[in-house]
């Protein structure tokens, strides 16, 4: 078997007092699709920045690409594309000077970064704005360039950090089409994300992060089988209090939460349960019967308090 | 073990240099506005200050005019006026606005390549800014000397000397009020004090240690002395090492604040 291109073993990141990392372990193999999910804070972004070789870890043993990311930075940043959290493109430039310019710290030669400018702006779906200024492109359009900057060098391994915060439905769905596509075409992508549907869509595989742990790893289906039931029923009473009926809900599923305005049961049948609801005399003013998504696990993991 | 040991493109053979090219694609945009004041300002100042002022000179300053006198001065202070400003803003701007800095990391570049590609930027400013004064000022015929092209090395040296610890100050500051600051108080003044406008030796002995501690007043004594074909009031190697020294001192300061932004 091919080795891991990423290998983590006791990763730790720490500024000052504060650990932001503490002790993962994490594997990527050649061609997987690995997510980093974790509420802000939970340390996705300096798991990346120290996977990009552009952060020294603190503590524990990391290789990227079989090589040692302190002593050998330029030579695996060589084969990187990082996407960050932030755009850093230059909006004095045009589009495509912004790939050329970049294609440059690689060792590209104007001619063939060039050529690649126009294939990517083509990916992206940028070809038409491919001569105006970067300023006063939507946000969904900059992250886009930003995605085909990150694809200059014909990368092996793609680090996405929130590739799509802050962008509306259909800049995210265009974004995931093209993400998909690389996978498709064997590019090893790492993205870090706190949109679930975006990790479900294109995750082979994913991590759980909290407070700096791991508190989960599995494709997103295990996760859903291991941490959550297969439904959830969402009740909704009319009275003050969703409390006093959680009670006598508990026997009817595996888990019961109370939220202050409804009352989730995880079972195995829904339907089954909305029966069973209506035999214990309960009039929920409104009943949904849904899949259980990977929110619910990630909810579950991660706890339902705000984190800024 | 293909995935590990496949052939990839060569990282640039000199790093900086794509960094540099990087900052001269940006300056296609606005070197005309840049050229055009290259030309104008030294215009405007040698006419104001040599022939105006000048008038009201009776006898010039050390048997030459006062606007020969003067040539050699403001083009030092041209230089160190345009590698400042070169060294400020744009330096904060691209590690705290546009965060031009943080994407180069991403890239195969270390932060020596970062930095001294776009010192290498701003050493073409000045060159390119002390070049059109010599040339506009030599058309007026306020050049004495061919020995006059020696300050173009000179304002390169001086440029480097001033650049390299305003780099330093420019990406360890946290707001951009503080690089008004450093023109409040230290190139008004330095202009001002360090021998551009008039000699240095007719400041009381305590201001004219200060103007002898500034990089400027070194570059000033270089090329007035160029210009006017004369030897320096101080020594040649004097000078030249003094100026070496603010640029190695600059550039060890640079990147130690570089990396510890940039490496976090």
């Amino acid at each position: 078997m091919a080795p891991p291109l990423i290998q983590a073993r006791g990763l730790v990141k720490r500024f000052g007092d504060f650990t932001a990392v503490d002790g993962i372990d994490v594997e990527v193999g050649a061609g997987e699709a690995f997510g980093f999910l974790g509420p802000n804070g939970a340390g996705k972004s300096s798991t990346m920045r120290m996977v990009g070789c552009t952060s020294p870890p603190t503590g524990g043993e990391l290789r990227i690409l079989g090589m040692d990311p302190v002593r050998d930075g330029p030579a695996i940043r060589a084969r990187l594309g990082v996407c960050p959290q932030l755009d850093n493109l230059d909006p004095e430039l045009t589009v495509r000077e912004n790939l050329t310019t970049y294609a440059r710290y690689f060792g590209i030669s104007r001619r063939v970064a060039r050529a690649r400018a126009v294939e990517l702006l083509d990916f992206v779906q940028l070809s038409d704005r491919a001569d105006s200024k970067v300023e006063p492109l939507s946000g969904g359009m900059k992250r886009r360039l930003t995605i085909a900057r990150a694809l200059v060098n014909e990368p092996e391994i793609v680090l996405l950090d929130e590739p799509t915060t802050g962008l509306d439905p259909q800049a995210r769905h265009l974004v995931w089409e093209r993400l998909f596509r690389l996978k498709q075409q064997g590019v090893t992508l790492v993205l870090t994300t706190h949109y679930m549907d975006e990790a479900e869509q294109l995750c082979d595989r994913l991590v759980v992060m909290d407070g700096g742990r791991i508190v989960a790893e599995g494709s997103p289906r295990a996760l859903i089988e291991q941490h959550a039931t297969r439904e959830v029923v969402e009740l909704r009473f009319a009275a003050e209090s969703q409390e006093a009926f959680a009670g006598k809900l508990n026997a009817l599923g595996e888990r019961v939460e109370v939220l202050p305005d409804r009352v989730l049961v995880y079972v195995p049948d829904g339907d089954a349960a909305v029966a069973e609801v209506a035999a214990l005399g309960l009039n929920p003013t409104n009943v949904l019967v849904r899949r259980s998504s990977l929110e619910d696990v990630f909810l579950h993991l991660t706890g339902r308090t705000l984190v800024d | 073990m293909t995935q590990l040991t496949r052939d990839r493109p060569a990282l640039p053979r000199v790093p900086a240099l794509a960094v540099l090219e990087y900052h001269l694609v940006g300056y296609r945009r606005t070197w005309r506005a840049g050229a055009f004041s290259s030309f104008l300002l030294p215009t405007l100042t040698v006419l104001g200050f040599g022939v105006g002022v000048g008038a009201y000179i009776d006898g010039g300053v050390g048997g030459v005019s006062y606007l020969e006198w003067i040539v050699g001065g403001l083009l030092a202070s041209t230089a160190m006026q345009v590698a400042i400003a070169e060294s400020t803003w744009p330096v904060f701007g691209n590690l705290q606005w546009q965060k031009i800095y943080f994407g180069q990391r991403s890239a195969p570049l270390r932060v020596d390549d970062i930095l001294a590609g776009h010192l290498a930027f701003v050493l073409f400013r000045v060159l390119t800014s002390v070049i059109a004064f010599l040339l506009v000022t030599g058309a007026l015929g306020a050049l004495r000397s061919p020995w006059a092209v020696l300050a173009i090395p000179v304002a390169a040296l001086l440029a480097l000397a001033v650049a390299a610890p305003t780099f330093a100050y420019a990406a360890s500051v946290d707001s951009d009020s503080w690089l008004a600051m450093l023109f409040r108080f230290a190139v008004i003044p330095m202009t001002l004090f360090a021998g551009v406008f008039f000699p240095v030796e007719s400041l009381p002995l305590v201001l004219r240690w200060l103007a002898y501690v500034t990089p400027l007043w070194h570059a000033v004594d270089l090329c007035r002395a160029a210009v006017l074909g004369v030897a320096p009031y101080w020594s040649v190697v004097g000078h030249l090492c003094y100026l070496a020294a603010w640029s190695a001192g600059g550039w060890l300061l640079a990147r130690r604040v570089f990396a510890r932004r940039l490496v976090v």
